[in-house]
């Protein structure tokens, strides 16, 4: 029930916003961070019961026939991922306060915050895993509505959407994924379906299962190739950067990979797959990070870098590299976070972002700089910070295995988390020392709303890394259990020992101080590379974008041509060919063509409708079109007659009559038939139609061969006299039986009644049509 | 004779599906009553001819005589009569007005909304 209330309670209180916002005014960030404080407080009561093995689980009846449920669970990995959501929730509530203070929309950012945490709260916690796809795409959406918050700009629209189709069409093939998993292994519960792993993966569709899952994780976690939505995606403010972009919704793919990994991860595609695009990511992200001057881009990049470190390390799936992923996952996130509140802190003080324009921020923001430094140290894997303790397990992890791919891969992660120690100078160093520049603001220190949220995070970074046992140790252990499928028993400290791994460090610390240095030079160099993006991905989409416009064009055109004739030639050849198609497949069609007992004068009738059709078709008088269309009224009347159908047949003339007078009388006013169509067209018209008779005659034929012809009339005709009291089982039918539809039927006539005399009635404002009328 | 009136149902659809595709807005009325009753004689038809009694209950008995008519077809087509004038008196209106107003029959000119 708790769980419940905890992923729902954003969708609820959304709505309230506004009456929060007038009545807490200035304080509107504290009073809202309540919720997902009180979130926080909850998951953080679970830590102790899931540490001792526990779970828990609450299921609700949703769409039961499609084995769709509200269904819940914690375990230790949802357990981890939602302690992130809503803790790092409630920092960010405060510190939108404080950065989009006075903010005309601020109360729409906050209704869409809500939302987006409940969402994000919902894949983490979901058993269901339709129900994990609903939360997945919610995502995607207030993701898209928090990156076009700024939606007077076209730079903030553009790339929202981008952004949206890149998640969603992953979302799109992930569903696909979702659904065959739940046919294969027979239930839609994750619960069950991480049982059945050995199952799975020999199972015919483990590769399409894998791959259109694979494909929705990696969008969403910014892989190469779609990393390039997420450094788009800064144009949102950088609270929503902060929290969307680097510490939750970005890791939402991680978290599919890492809940999946009992029930798909270990085969060899699963290790292939995931350490090259992980890899691949990693080192491309950093790179890219290095010669951006904007610092939320240069976060931006370095977090694609730590996404694809998190994919590697899920990918080579061993213990040390799971729980390595585990600590890293809660390390990014905390000094991630802290550092984008930074650069929000940053250039909310001094009205710029540019690291080339900034410089010896100390004196003016003393607290931030000492926040940034700790933070920038944690995110250089430096002792005594969480960060430390993160990076040395990632090492571990890879110097695990010997041979030239593990080699390999270790080579690429040294050389990625060099450029993030630089990375984490330029970011959380380079601002706050060397020379004062000039801002376009005056720099001043900012106020408690903003320096709570990111000394929270630097703080737990130093504390975590000075008694990493007190904090996490009853966090990590579950959550690794979790990924992994199996019971393991992990230790985490600060000091190793010496070991490779801390060979490596010392290696990064060397490289990465003396690129620092160097940066000055070194850049240039990289932001020419960095001009080869435009041969990549980044300028794919909006090639493939343009082109799907122009597709959708010129169907457009080619569909809808405005003229009435082309809709309608398209609908009847359309209905000929999809009617013929079973109809003469069958091949037993003309079986009995049954002219027997016809009597002289129906052989008369016929032939004597066909020439009035055929006459009202071709007349080239309105009168002569006219009195054939009378002809055939009577004549349908006549057979009303024959068979059965008095009452039909009266009807009929009554309505026959009416026609042809209302019809001679407007007539009379409308121009005279002119030869509009071309010979061609004629023809074309003419071989339709006659076709679409023939089809229609074929048709009547083969109902006609069909002999059970069992009616539900044996009711009307036993009940009409003793139930409704009436002989004429037709009138009874449509007065009582069938009373309603009859109802509607004369509302139908009473609407159109009163759309001919509203239309006669019309004036218009043209003169000439006044006189026009007046003369009627 | 349900051949013969198949026959003539679908010469009923094509009179009306080829003066509906002419580009005279009265052409279109004449069609459209053409496959309004094509319709119902294809209901009446397809449902079964008899040349049995009406369903109609004789005074004193309580069930008609077998065999009857099949009174369900004929309610719905009653219906269908009965729209499919009041559809056709709207439109003859709709379009008398339409060419008091825009001076012409022809659907090409009636391409755009503004003209």
């Amino acid at each position: 029930m708790e769980l419940v209330a905890a992923v729902l309670a954003g969708f609820v209180i959304a709505p309230f916003v506004p009456w929060i916002r007038r009545a807490g005014r200035d304080y509107t960030g504290w009073i809202i961070a309540l919720v997902p404080l009180f979130i926080c407080v909850y998951l953080a009561t679970l830590i102790g019961p899931i540490a001792d093995g526990e779970t828990r689980r609450v299921s609700y009846d949703w769409i039961p026939s499609l084995h769709i449920n509200l269904s819940f669970y914690v375990d230790g990995l949802s357990l981890a991922f939602g302690l992130l959501i809503s803790g790092i929730g409630a920092l960010i509530m405060v510190y939108a306060g404080g950065y989009l203070k006075g903010h005309h929309h601020l109360g729409r950012l906050y209704a869409y915050l809500l939302m987006f945490m409940g969402s994000m709260l919902g894949i983490v916690l979901a058993d269901n895993i339709i129900t994990l796809f609903v939360f997945w795409e919610l995502t995607s959406i207030t993701s898209y509505l928090l990156i076009g918050f700024n939606h007077h700009e076209a730079k903030a629209r553009s790339a929202a959407l981008q952004a949206l189709v890149v998640t969603v069409l992953g979302g799109q093939l992930m569903l696909g994924g979702l659904l065959i998993l739940g046919y294969v292994s027979g239930s839609y519960e994750l619960t069950e379906i991480l049982t059945q792993g050995d199952m799975l993966r020999e199972h015919s569709l483990y590769v399409p299962i894998l791959l259109l899952i694979l494909a929705g994780a990696f969008t969403k976690s910014a892989q190469v190739p779609f990393h390039f939505w997420l450094p788009g995606a800064m144009e949102a403010p950088t609270p929503v950067s902060a929290y969307l972009h680097s510490a939750t919704m970005v890791k939402a793919g991680v978290y599919v990979l890492a809940r999946f990994h009992p029930a798909l991860g270990g085969t060899d595609l699963w290790t292939i797959i995931l350490v090259t695009a992980g890899g691949l990511t990693m080192i491309v992200g950093a790179y890219l990070a290095f010669p951006q001057s904007d610092l939320k881009r240069v976060l931006a990049y370095s977090t694609v870098s730590a996404l694809g470190t998190l994919v590697l390390l899920i990918g080579i799936g061993t213990e040390r590299a799971i729980e390595g992923a585990v600590v890293f996952l809660l390390v990014h996130s905390l000094y991630k976070g802290a550092l984008f509140l930074v650069a929000g802190i940053i250039d909310h003080g001094t009205g710029t972002r540019d690291i080339n324009m900034l410089g010896g921020l100390r004196k003016a923001m003393p607290i931030t700089a000492v926040v940034a430094g700790l933070a920038a140290l944690s995110m250089a894997g430096l002792p005594p910070m969480f960060g430390f303790i993160g990076k040395e397990l990632v090492y571990d992890a890879l110097v695990e295995e010997s041979g030239f791919v593990p080699r390999f891969v270790a080579g690429i992660t040294v050389a990625a988390n060099i450029l993030l120690l630089v990375i984490a100078g330029i970011v959380g160093i380079g601002p706050f020392f060397g020379r004062n520049r000039d801002t376009p603001e005056h720099p001043h220190e900012a106020p408690p709303s903003l320096l709570t949220g990111p000394a929270v995070l630097a703080g737990l970074g130093l504390a975590i890394g000075l008694i990493p046992t007190l904090f996490i140790g009853s966090l990590i252990q579950p959550a690794t259990q979790a990924i992994l499928g199996d019971p393991v028993a992990i230790s985490i400290s600060l000091w190793h020992g010496f070991n490779p791994a801390l060979a490596l460090s010392a290696i990064t610390v060397g490289v990465g101080v003396g690129i620092y240095f160097g940066r000055g030079r070194l850049r240039p160099i990289a932001l020419q590379i960095y001009d080869w993006r435009w041969y990549g991905p980044e300028r794919a989409f909006p090639r493939i974008m343009e082109g799907l416009d122009s597709i959708a064009l010129t169907q457009t055109r080619l569909l809808q041509s405005g003229f009435l004739r082309y809709y309608l030639l398209t609908i009847i050849i359309t209905t000929v060919a999809v009617v013929s198609y079973p109809l003469f497949g069958r091949g037993e069609l003309f079986d009995r063509p049954d002219f027997g007992d016809v009597r002289f004068y129906e052989i008369g009738l016929g032939v004597l409708l066909l020439m009035a059709a055929f006459q009202a078709a071709r007349s080239n008088s309105r009168l002569g079109a006219i009195a054939a269309l009378g002809v055939v009224g009577y004549g349908v009347a006549l057979i009303y007659i024959f068979y059965g159908a008095p009452d039909l047949a009266m009807t009929q003339v009554l309505v026959e009559t009416l026609m042809v007078v209302l019809l001679v009388l407007v007539f009379y006013r409308l121009p005279r038939y002119v030869q509009r169509s071309t010979r061609g067209n004629q023809v074309r018209d003419a071989i339709v139609a006659l076709t679409a008779g023939g089809m229609m005659t074929a048709l009547i034929l083969a109902s006609l061969s069909f002999e059970d012809r069992t009616t539900i009339s044996a009711y009307f005709d036993e009940n009409s006299v003793p139930l409704a009291h009436g002989r004429n089982i037709v009138n009874v039918i449509l007065v009582d039986f069938r009373a309603l539809d009859t109802l509607g039927e004369i509302t139908v006539l009473a609407v159109a009644a009163a759309g001919v005399f509203a239309l006669l009635r019309l004036r218009l404002a043209e003169p000439q049509d006044e006189e026009a009328d007046r003369g009627a | 004779m349900d051949t013969i009136l198949a026959f003539v149902i679908g010469g009923l659809y094509a009179a009306g599906i080829y003066l509906i595709l002419r580009r005279s807005i009265v052409k279109l009325i004449i069609g459209l009553a053409l496959l309004g009753q094509a319709a119902n004689l294809l209901i009446f038809t397809a449902a079964g001819l008899t040349r049995a009694q009406p369903p109609i209950v004789a005074e004193g008995s309580e069930v008609p005589i077998n065999p009857s008519a099949d009174p369900l077809p004929q309610a719905l087509i009653l219906t269908a009569i009965v729209i499919s004038f009041g559809v056709l008196a709207f439109t003859t209106v709709l379009v008398k007005r339409v060419y008091q107003t825009v001076g012409t029959d022809d659907l090409d000119d009636m391409k755009a909304t503004d003209r």
